[in-house]
């Protein structure tokens, strides 16, 4: 126990923030991504419908060691897109803070999708026409009518996603790399760690990744937990 | 005052032509479900754009697919009343109201301020409208709608969603919120009795045409058409030979009837209401037909009489299956039924308080048409 307590003492912090930053920034983009494209996807024709679908949410289903295969081949300095960006943009991708986000995001983001989606189709499309024939905006009726009846979906969504950002491991390693206090998240610490055999630190890495997950899926329950009292029991 | 519409839409296997035009301002559509008055509606909200068509409110031009004017929805200034209301769910009633509203905050809380008065909503500005009775989300739904004086109010099935005690209720209520409208309002509804308390004109529809049109107390009184005449709640059909100016024969009754009025000479089909004939004992009189007892049902306040006419020799077999068509008392919904039949029973509906003349005399011999109710049809 007293071995417990000086290791959580002299513990380095940065994989919490960094996986922390990465969590947020995906989910922001995620989230913003996600309502988009699951607007536009709603809206397709049947087919155009299936396969777009079909590719936002291979992310999800796919090893995210494939995922990260694919953005190593896009954003390698010594692919079109890669060189494109570092000479132009002078941004870097590869084993950088940005490669965990972007990991993080292009894994997380199909849960966003998903669910917005899910959330909209559900909408009485009345709801809209009503908008409509009140004069409202496209614009209003999206973020004053739309978001706030499909918000229970959107709510379960956005956290899913952030859950699933701040626990990447594959594609970010594959594509950020494990740069301690750079690229380093916890996911990658505790890989590390056990790789070493100090099971100590794996255990305490562990038991806050757990306190945090469990925290994100009360959180998210009691979120939605007005609308549950509805719910009949059967 | 006008409204003017010419709307074509094919969906799938439905196609849609209807053409109207009416100076009044309480018009209602009536038709059965799947007739396509509903997308009608929509088309002149411009939640819907048809084919091909013209629309025109009050001289204005909302729709005209020649000329390539199509108005968005939001520029027609029209209201739309929902079936289910669609008031937002996650809005106050007073957010709802102000939602149709334009100007600054001041106007618009003034403006909602007067609407919750005026339709009686004090005290419930702050709740959503999952917390409201049926009638007060119908009283915020036509207040939204008000609150931004629509040239027309367009009512789609606005009661047919309700309790029978609650729909009597919320129709006189809506007619007296409507009474100081100056607009036009166009009520939507497969109920006769709707459609005649509201309606100063109607336009009758089927599978996507329109039947007739015209003023709804004519209508009902000479529907003209067979399909208008079975909507607004007529019965008895029979197709009939033309013998001359003043005989006809009825086919499917097997009676002959003489009339005082001149017989047109396109009618193919006469109809009766079931509630218009007279009983007859003993002895026959003019335009009399001989029936005898096939079925009969008891409603609380009336009595139906489903009847065979005189010459109808039907099997077992076929009976069974009329009764079964007859029993519904809401034909009208039900299509074509009647249609396939040669001969048909005849169906006769009796108010409580004439009862006593049965428990007298016993079950007529014969039921009388009386020339003024029968209605000439084609």
């Amino acid at each position: 126990m007293k071995a417990v307590w000086e290791i959580f003492n002299e513990l380095d912090w940065s994989p919490l923030w960094i996986s922390l930053k990465t969590g947020v920034v995906a989910t922001v983009i995620s989230f913003f991504l996600g309502i988009f494209a699951a607007k536009r996807v709603m809206r397709a024709p049947v087919r155009k419908k299936a396969f777009i679908d079909g590719l936002l949410t291979l992310p999800m289903v796919l090893p995210p060691t494939v995922a990260g295969f694919f953005l190593l081949l896009l954003f390698s300095r010594r692919r079109p897109l890669g060189i494109f960006l570092y000479e132009n943009l002078d941004i870097k991708v590869v084993q950088t803070w940005l490669g965990c986000v972007i990991a993080a995001t292009v894994i997380a983001f199909p849960l966003m999708y998903r669910n917005a989606r899910g959330a909209f189709e559900q909408i009485d499309v009345n709801l809209i026409y009503a908008g409509r024939t009140l004069g409202m905006s496209e614009m209003q009726i999206f973020w004053k009518v739309v978001v706030p009846a499909a918000r229970p979906g959107i709510v379960s969504g956005t956290i899913l996603t952030f859950a699933r950002a701040l626990g990447e491991y594959g594609a970010t390693s594959m594509l950020a790399g494990n740069i301690p206090g750079k690229t380093g998240t916890i996911s990658q610490k505790i890989a590390m760690v056990i790789q070493d055999g100090d099971y100590l630190t794996a255990g305490i890495w562990v038991a806050i990744v757990i306190f945090i997950a469990f925290a994100v899926i009360v959180f998210m329950n009691l979120a939605a937990g007005r609308k549950m009292k509805n719910v009949k029991k059967w | 005052m006008g409204l003017k519409v010419e709307v074509k839409k094919t969906i799938g296997d439905f196609s849609l032509d209807v053409r109207f035009q009416s100076e009044a301002s309480r018009i209602g559509i009536l038709g059965a479900s799947g007739c396509g008055k509903s997308m009608t509606l929509r088309c002149i909200a411009g939640i819907e754009s048809p084919d091909a068509g013209v629309i025109e409110v009050n001289e204005t031009i909302l729709c005209d697919s020649g000329r390539g004017i199509h108005l968005r929805p939001q520029k027609r200034n029209i209201g739309y009343l929902f079936q289910n209301y669609a008031l937002f769910p996650a809005m106050t009633v007073a957010k709802n109201i102000e939602m149709g509203l334009k100007g600054t905050k001041q106007e618009k809380a003034r403006r909602v301020g007067e609407m919750i008065r005026t339709f009686q909503l004090e005290g419930l500005e702050g709740r959503l409208p999952g917390e409201l009775s049926g009638g007060q989300q119908q009283r915020v739904a036509l207040a939204r709608i008000m609150a931004y004086e629509p040239d027309v109010i367009l009512l789609d099935e606005p009661f047919s969603a309700l309790d029978m005690f609650l729909k009597d209720q919320l129709q006189q209520e809506m007619m007296e919120m409507l009474s100081d409208y100056r607009g036009i309002v166009i009520l939507v509804s497969h109920s006769r009795d709707e459609i005649y308390r509201f309606s100063e004109e109607l336009v009758v529809m089927e599978q996507g045409r329109v039947v007739t049109a015209g003023r709804t107390r004519d209508i009902f009184a000479d529907p003209k058409k067979k399909e208008a005449a079975r909507l607004t709640g007529c019965k008895n059909f029979s197709r009939i030979r033309r013998l001359d100016g003043h005989h006809i024969e009825a086919l499917d009754w097997g009676i002959e009837l003489e009339l005082e009025r001149e017989i047109p000479e396109d009618t193919t089909c006469v109809g009766f209401r079931a509630h218009a004939f007279l009983p007859v004992w003993k002895e026959r009189r003019k335009n009399c037909i001989r029936v005898s007892l096939a079925g009969s049902a008891e409603l609380p306040f009336e009595k139906i009489f489903y009847l065979r006419p005189e010459g109808d020799t039907d099997s077992q077999a076929e009976e069974d299956r009329l009764q079964e068509v007859c029993r519904d008392k809401d034909i009208l919904s039900k299509g074509n039924m009647q249609d396939t039949k040669p001969s048909q029973k005849i169906c006769w509906i009796l108010q409580k308080d004439k009862w006593q003349m049965l428990e007298e005399n016993g079950m007529p011999d014969f039921l009388q048409f009386q020339e003024e109710q029968l209605l000439l049809l084609t």
